[in-house]
């Protein structure tokens, strides 16, 4: 049965390939690739069913009887000691800031999505409000990252509010639908608008972030200095590639940190019990819309500042960054991790952006390794890799 | 009989052309249990539906008057029923955060207290020692309620863990736990077996003597209804046919024949 279905997905998609003839462009047939796929898929499933169903995995198993706790904190400490052990390198340090950009949004997206149980498709807006935010103001203002950050967190909550104001009335997929459309439309005007946005060719030279108004340049402009002559040491690019690194840590353990105070107040567990149960929210005099809101412009402003990060790591901001995909990538962080788990999206982010990025070597099966892990990840852990959830409040753990 | 706590007038309840509730009125004391009795389908929900705001009534007045204020629910927001007129109800098939623990769920129930407590969340968020305190006092509240409802060893059990009859009393403490001034039971004994609806009724009875709060009570088990009941109201297609004390009402004979149907020579 499952071995049709990829008969009939494998054959148009698969089955086809351009070939360079000496008369132009010609369609060749790749029978035996579809061949090979159906029958992967074909024993797969007969494995499946001859077993009885997915066979357990004991280290799977053991996943969730595991405190958190701790790993927690030794991925914190690994990785704040990541820039100075002997192997980090540029590269690595890039690619680990780029992890880190997803665990923000990552995490970010948890509040609407693994909190408040808000199908949110369009995050990438909020990506794109703080990142443009920022370009525009340090553009036509002039103003500094530092005062730039905190303004284009609340011009994403701002628009997370005006968005959710209309959209916060539909349930589950409705709001899916129009959050994506509105995700679109953001990208659409960002387009279109050329002579606020630059269009299509974005904003360039961006101004990068200074530490406490040190620049880092080897030259610094008249009157400023730069960082390396601060500290009397040699000027090093890497400096200002470290800064980026610890400036998007500090930026993402803040969210984790105030996303896991929230988790223990009021408003925090008003949002799960919205997840839960509405019309029960209702009748214990919790206010839907508000809460709701209230969610949407906190994951928003998370986004925002990541946004604003994003668009000082680059210099360059394009619409081209803020495409559809961006929010199904963060999207699938988030449901991969587990709902709602904090450590679950720093693993998924690892997995999903992470090895992507070292494999790149491997280029053509990177996406095909991506996908089986997809698969086996869904097969084994259908609620997410760590779909533990802790109580908020213990009584045996209260004192009298 | 002092002025009573709730008072519905020509209450009416269309949807498209079922009337599924058609000019009713009665009053509910404080202090007292009122049962609402009917056969399936005679708009008992729909009433208290109506009473705590998740349907507009097509007509009617609703008044619950207490502590010298006076609210009109049939133009308030169910939220805001539940927040300021105090009414809280629980529901035919129960509706509990079930990943969330018994204690969360009584906690949740104290929302608003806390997220004043906590200055909408930002005097929380910097750890202010007033929002400690409001949250001790929640917990507190939380465990007496889990006492008197014997769910204390369940405090830190997922919801949807629980046993049958555990999460219908859990329900009953996380609507006491809003401090209602009005609660109302949507058949409580619904799938409880004989002692455990025994326990209920002595729970009930415990919550009108010492809260001296209304209750309103929704039930199809007559020895709960006859057992605890003050005053009681019968319903059948919308229509009330029939009120008054448990003994007047098991002799009354067109309660018995909603019940029971016509007999076979007058049909
Ligand atoms: N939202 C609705 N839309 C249309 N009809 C409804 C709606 N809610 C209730 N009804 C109808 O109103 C009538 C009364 O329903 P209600 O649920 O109030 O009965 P009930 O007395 O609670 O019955 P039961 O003892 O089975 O719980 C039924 O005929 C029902 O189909
Ligand atoms: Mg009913």
């Amino acid at each position: 049965m499952a071995a049709l279905v990829a008969l009939g997905l494998a054959f148009p998609l698969v089955g086809h390939r351009l070939e360079d003839s000496v008369n132009g462009l010609s369609l060749g047939y790749r029978f035996d690739w579809v061949a090979i796929g159906v029958a992967a898929v074909f024993f797969g499933r007969l494995t499946i069913g001859l077993l009885g169903g997915v066979p357990r995995i004991a280290a799977f198993d053991r996943l969730k009887g595991l405190r958190m706790d701790w790993l927690g904190w030794v991925l914190a400490a690994i990785a704040i000691a990541l820039p100075f052990l002997p192997f980090a390198d540029r590269n690595l340090i890039d690619k680990a800031t780029l992890v880190l950009i997803y665990v923000m949004l990552g995490w970010g997206l948890n509040v609407v999505v693994g909190l408040a149980g808000l199908l949110d498709l369009g995050y990438v807006a909020f990506y794109a409000v703080g990142a443009y935010s920022y370009a525009l103001l340090s553009l036509y203002f002039d103003l500094s990252f530092w005062v730039c950050l905190p303004l284009a967190g609340l011009f994403a909550a701002g628009f997370g509010v005006l968005l959710g104001f209309p959209v916060l009335r539909l349930r589950g997929d409705y709001l899916a639908i129009v959050t994506l459309g509105f995700g679109e439309i953001i990208r659409v005007i960002l387009l279109n608008w050329q002579s606020f946005t630059g269009g299509p060719n974005g904003i360039t030279s961006i101004a990068r972030p200074s530490f406490f108004g040190l620049v880092f340049s080897a030259d610094p402009p008249e009157g400023r200095m730069a960082f390396h002559q601060a500290l009397g040491i040699d000027y090093s690019s890497l400096h200002r590639v470290m800064f980026l690194y610890f400036l998007i840590l500090a930026l993402a353990l803040l969210t984790n940190f105030v996303t896991l105070r929230l988790r223990r107040l009021p408003i925090g567990r008003a949002w799960e019990a919205l997840r839960e149960d509405e019309i029960a929210c209702r009748a214990l005099g919790i206010n839907p819309t508000t809460t709701k809101l209230s969610a949407f412009a906190i994951g928003a402003m998370f986004g925002g500042f990541a946004g604003s990060f994003f668009a000082t790591r680059q210099g360059f901001v394009s619409p081209e960054s803020f495409t559809f995909i961006e929010s199904a990538i963060v999207l699938a962080i988030v449901v991969l991790g587990g709902m709602g788990s904090q450590i679950g999206v720093v693993v998924a982010a690892l997995l999903l952006i992470g090895l992507p990025e070292w494999f790149r070597d491997l280029q053509l099966y990177r996406m095909l390794v991506f996908g089986l892990a997809m698969v086996a990840i869904m097969l084994w852990r259908p609620r997410g890799l760590l779909s533990h959830r802790d109580p908020t409040i213990l009584l045996s753990e209260m004192k009298r | 009989m002092s002025a009573p706590l709730l008072t519905v007038e020509h209450l009416s309840m269309r949807f498209g052309g079922l009337v599924a509730v058609g000019d009713l009125s009665f009053t509910a004391p404080s202090r007292a249990i009122t049962a609402v009795i009917g056969p399936n389908g005679a708009g008992k929900t729909t009433v208290f539906n109506c009473l705590t705001g998740f349907y507009r009534p097509s007509v009617g007045r609703l008044t619950l008057a207490h502590a010298g204020q006076t609210h009109f629910l049939e133009r308030m927001e169910g939220f805001d029923i539940a927040r300021k007129a105090r009414v809280a109800r629980t529901f035919q098939n129960i509706r509990l955060f079930p990943n969330m623990t018994a204690l969360e769920n009584l906690i949740v129930a104290q929302h608003d207290t806390l997220m004043r407590a906590s200055l909408w969340s930002i005097g929380g968020l910097f750890g202010l020692a007033g929002y400690r305190q409001a949250e001790r006092q929640a917990v507190d509240r939380a465990r007496h309620w889990l006492d008197q409802a014997e769910l204390l060893e369940f405090a830190d059990v997922e919801a949807g863990a629980l046993p049958y009859g555990a999460q219908r009393k859990l329900e009953i403490a996380r609507a006491l736990c809003t401090q209602p001034v009005l609660l109302c039971l949507d058949e409580p004994a619904a799938g409880l077996n004989p002692r455990e609806s025994a326990d209920l009724n002595r729970l009930l009875l415990a919550i009108r003597d010492a809260e001296g709060i209304g209750i309103l009570l929704i039930e199809h088990d007559m020895s709960v209804v006859m057992g605890i009941s003050d005053h009681i109201v019968v319903l059948d297609y919308g229509q009330k046919i029939a009120e008054g004390p448990p003994a007047a009402i098991r002799a009354d004979a067109s309660v018995i024949r909603a019940y029971l149907g016509e007999p076979e020579d007058s049909a």
